[in-house]
């Protein structure tokens, strides 16, 4: 029972990282990720502030950066022998081949992001203070995985 | 000064973000993709869905707090119909493809998964396309 808890900690604890470096890179601005979206603004030039018209480099940053730390903790969880502090195992996906359904998926969703600059982390890191807007967006996207998911289990 | 903290910024954003990804991988043994822990909440069994309550509740109070303390993101007014077909295709697309910006962009590549390079370059392709028909649309309604 008490590795239970720790469970719950130490996935919030998570959580709250995971937001806190959300909101710092500046990703849970939409405009920000609609500028880096906007290769097109290379012609004008690049804007660090995105800048109306400009291309943003920002987002390539920030998963740069996260890159760099996951890349390491990967490579050391892969180590034989490791395991997590409170479970059993680590939970790799499972899934290897790459079929339609991958890039169906990632191709709806590129055009979802690039609609309204939002994608699920930073939707979610907003839900209290992006007003009635972010709550649309998210009543959405909550239908849309439900959708998805209904369709995957039913097959 | 302001250009060197607008390059800091998200840099250091990403690191919290990949340490995010680090603490629940070791603890738990978990990958730290956003859809995936969300739409875990559907058709799961109650065991599995305590961790991704605790993880969500976290991410949506944390963003609350930092956005309090720190800045409040600037949210363009924009129709609703666009909020809702986006929505759906984030929800739809994030769950039929099997990962976020954060399960394949971060921790897709971080693992060296070939499946996620695919789906990463992917949704950048339809993202940067999109964005330059909206961009762009003005030239043909206006």
């Amino acid at each position: 029972m008490k590795q239970f808890y720790k469970t719950i900690l130490y996935s919030a604890l998570s959580g709250i990282l995971f937001s806190v470096g959300l909101v710092i890179s500046g990703m849970t601005n939409p405009t920000k990720v609609l500028a880096f979206l906007n290769l097109a603004g290379l012609k004008q030039g690049i804007s660090w502030t995105a800048q109306s018209g400009f291309w943003d480099p920002s987002l390539a940053l920030v998963m740069g950066g996260a890159l760099l730390v996951s890349a390491i903790s990967f490579l050391r969880a892969s180590v034989a022998g490791h395991k997590p502090w409170f479970t059993e195992q680590f939970e790799w996906p499972t899934k290897k081949q790459i079929d339609l359904q991958l890039i169906s998926g990632a191709a709806l969703f590129g055009v979802g992001w690039g609609l309204a600059g939002y994608c699920p982390g930073p939707a979610l890191a907003s839900t209290l203070v992006g007003g009635l807007d972010m709550l649309i967006f998210l009543a959405a996207m909550l239908l849309g995985m439900f959708v998805a998911k209904l369709v995957i289990h039913r097959l | 000064m302001s250009n060197f903290l607008n390059i800091v910024q998200p840099l250091l954003g990403g690191v919290l973000i990949g340490c995010a990804s680090w603490l629940l991988l070791s603890s738990i043994g978990r990958i730290a993709g956003i859809s995936g822990i969300l739409s875990g909440l559907f058709f799961s069994k109650p065991s599995e869905r305590a961790w991704r309550i605790a993880f969500l509740i976290g991410l949506i109070v944390g963003g609350y707090a930092t956005a309090s303390w720190f800045t409040a993101p600037v949210m363009p007014s924009r129709a609703v119909s666009l909020l809702l077909v986006a929505g759906l295709l984030v929800g739809f697309g994030t769950v039929w493809g099997s990962g976020c910006t954060s399960g394949h962009g971060v921790c897709g590549l971080g693992r060296r998964s070939v499946r996620s390079l695919v789906a990463t370059l992917t949704f950048m392709t339809t993202g940067f396309l999109t964005v330059f028909l909206v961009n762009s649309s003005h030239l043909f309604f206006n």
